[in-house]
């Protein structure tokens, strides 16, 4: 039994009446629940957020990531996808695609406070670490739009491939890479220029990027050719190829998109979306060593704050499976709106 | 020691040495349930759903599913052939050995049912550790909050074993009790399918299903073993234990059972 409700019963839940009654008058007891309310009061069960973008419902789900339940659900514009905090998590960006524009949000009160000039159709974004830029990919236009949030002006547009929808920024912002979906490249942006710099190709419908281990491997899913291509940055050189293989699953439906690796870098989770699984890949061979159950169409991720578990949003199953990721098992399956899409953690 | 302590240890003890010295039937008794693992549910591994239902609480494999199912069927099993050994001590003559021993009937049977239990929960250790090996695991509570569960399971599925001993009155009509006492007992429960799945294909089935003491004695076992109570599902096999307890007690009642009706 969960933890807390094992508490609850205990505090008062399953006592015969009469007993109960009595038990709670009596001092040392009120004096002993009172202590352990206030240990629950100040213990960290109430620390932190995941915010889960519901794609057809046109709202967030907010995750209580302790007690693992849905504590808000606020609307948004159409058909909100990729989300992002700023670096101190007073806005919440939301890429609303069919309302072509970004979303910025009161995380406090829910509300929408403007709209920013995004392109049309914005499906995923990067803020720039210096906390002002946000790089938008546009995939019915086929560019990557920059805005500046404070003046909430289109700064620049840059061409990219057909059908951009993966954005990365490397941890010192020198670099942005957009990810196009049908010309099946990495195309690398130099922020300063805001020219492209390299085009890299890698397998069929790039959907998801990231720079790890401090900048120095970006990291790129394709959701059809069913792989994760590793580059090395300096030399923007293929690195290493990562592949995947469910038991009793055809490889057709094996197509990864989000990612997240631990904190040391040294284990990778990467959805693979009608696969249902999380594969666990090891960050430093590059090889796969677990399989993790979750619901249908598993598509991106989000960490809680110390990294112990894992929420991924299950796309078709309209849930957020939560994985312990210490034992690489789901715990727990919580229903959030119709097709959750991103998700993104919030202190 | 008192006598009805010196009976059941007797009776344990044989029951003991008859189930070690046939090695066959403890593995027989383990390779069915691993058959059902490791061949047919593989077949049917991410083939269960979308609904998660307690004690679940994420989604699940076929296996992860069907253990629980298979804990019930090596009870069942066992509870049966207890029922086949009973039929052939009565042919054999050390029934009626037993019988006449001055305690009361009902005990001497309640001992045989406790020593057939005994070797069932056995197996199912066994046969968790290998399903453990093979990947399906369980909160380590819930290994040691199964056991009563599996205690009264063992006894009711025991207890209706005897009660249909007491009326079958040759070993060559057990091939009966196959057909029609184990396979609908297994198939028309929860073991193999949840009664959600089973409602899709049809709701007299589902209502058939949920009326079945095998299915209140498997949903027990499934949710003792994430340490976690189905009042509903314990409290009715413990009724359908004490029905069938007191069924057996009758039939082998010299007034009224099937010695009775020999005479």
């Amino acid at each position: 039994m969960n933890r807390f409700l094992l508490f609850r019963n205990i505090l008062g839940g399953r006592r015969p009446a009469t007993a109960g009654r009595r038990g709670a008058d009596s001092p040392p007891l009120r004096l002993a629940i009172s202590a352990l309310a206030l240990c629950l009061a100040t213990s960290p069960l109430a620390a932190g957020e995941i915010w889960v973008s519901n794609e057809k419902d046109n709202t967030l789900s907010v995750i209580d990531a302790d007690r693992f339940e849905v504590t808000r659900t606020i609307p948004t514009g159409e058909r909100p996808r990729g989300i992002t905090f700023s670096r101190d998590f007073s806005r919440l960006y939301i890429c609303a695609s069919d309302s072509d524009t970004v979303q910025v949000m009161d995380p406090e009160t829910g509300e929408i406070l403007h709209d920013l000039p995004s392109g049309e159709d914005p499906e995923q974004f990067v803020l720039h670490p210096d906390n002002r830029h946000l790089y938008i990919a546009n995939e019915n236009d086929a560019v990557t739009t920059v805005v500046d949030v404070e003046t909430r002006k289109v700064v620049d547009q840059i061409d990219v491939g057909i059908e951009p929808e993966g954005m990365a920024v490397s941890p010192d912002g020198a670099i942005v890479v957009t990810t196009s979906e049908t010309t099946n490249m990495a195309h690398w942006i130099d922020t300063e220029t805001r020219k492209i710099v390299g085009n890299t190709l890698v397998d069929a419908r790039p959907r998801h990027a990231e720079f790890v281990k401090n900048g120095s491997e970006l990291w790129v899913s394709s959701e059809i050719g069913g792989t994760i291509t590793v580059f090395d940055v300096p030399t923007q050189a293929e690195k290493a190829k990562i592949r995947f293989e469910v038991k009793g699953i055809h490889p057709d439906r094996i197509q990864p998109v989000g990612f997240e690796l631990t904190d040391d870098e040294k284990t990778a989770f990467v959805a693979l979306g009608p696969a249902n699984h999380v594969a666990v890949v090891n960050a430093e061979t590059y090889e796969v060593e677990d399989y993790i159950l979750v619901g249908r169409r598993v598509w991106h991720m989000a960490f809680n704050g110390d990294k112990s578990r894992l929420f991924t949003t299950n796309g078709v199953s309209g849930d957020v499976t939560v994985i312990d990721v210490a034992s690489r098992e789901p715990i727990r399956t919580v229903k959030v709106g119709r097709f959750p899409w991103g998700a993104a953690y919030r202190p | 020691m008192s006598d009805w302590l010196i009976a059941l240890n007797a009776i344990v003890a044989r029951e003991a040495l008859r189930f070690f010295h046939q090695r066959g039937r403890f593995l027989s008794a383990l390779v069915r349930p691993l058959l059902w693992l490791v061949v047919f549910a593989a077949g049917f591994r991410a083939a269960l759903g979308l609904s998660i239902a307690p004690p679940y609480q994420t989604y699940i494999t076929y296996e992860t599913y069907i253990v629980p199912g298979l804990v019930g069927m090596i009870l069942l099993f066992n509870g049966m052939q207890g029922s086949l050994s009973l039929v052939y001590d009565r042919e054999m003559g050390s029934m009626r050995l037993m019988l006449t021993s001055p305690l009361p009937r009902w005990w001497l049977l309640f001992c045989r049912l406790l020593a057939g239990t005994g070797i069932s929960i056995l197996q199912v250790a066994l046969f968790l550790a290998v399903a453990a090996a093979y990947g399906i695991r369980f909160p380590l509570a819930g290994y040691v909050a199964v056991l009563p569960a599996l205690v009264l399971a063992g006894l009711m599925l025991g207890a209706l074993g005897l009660a249909l001993s007491s009326t079958i009155r040759q070993l060559e009509n057990f091939a009966g009790v196959m057909n029609f006492v184990i396979f609908p007992m297994f198939f028309l429960s929860s073991a193999l399918y949840p009664l959600w799945k089973m409602a899709e294909s049809s709701a007299v089935l589902r209502d058939i299903c949920a009326i079945n003491p095998f299915t209140h004695a498997v949903e027990s076992i499934r949710f003792a073993l994430y340490a976690q109570i189905n009042l509903s599902a314990l409290g009715w096999t413990a009724v359908w234990t004490v029905l069938l307890l007191a069924l057996a007690f009758r039939g082998y009642d010299p007034a009224r059972g099937l010695v009775a009706r020999k005479a």
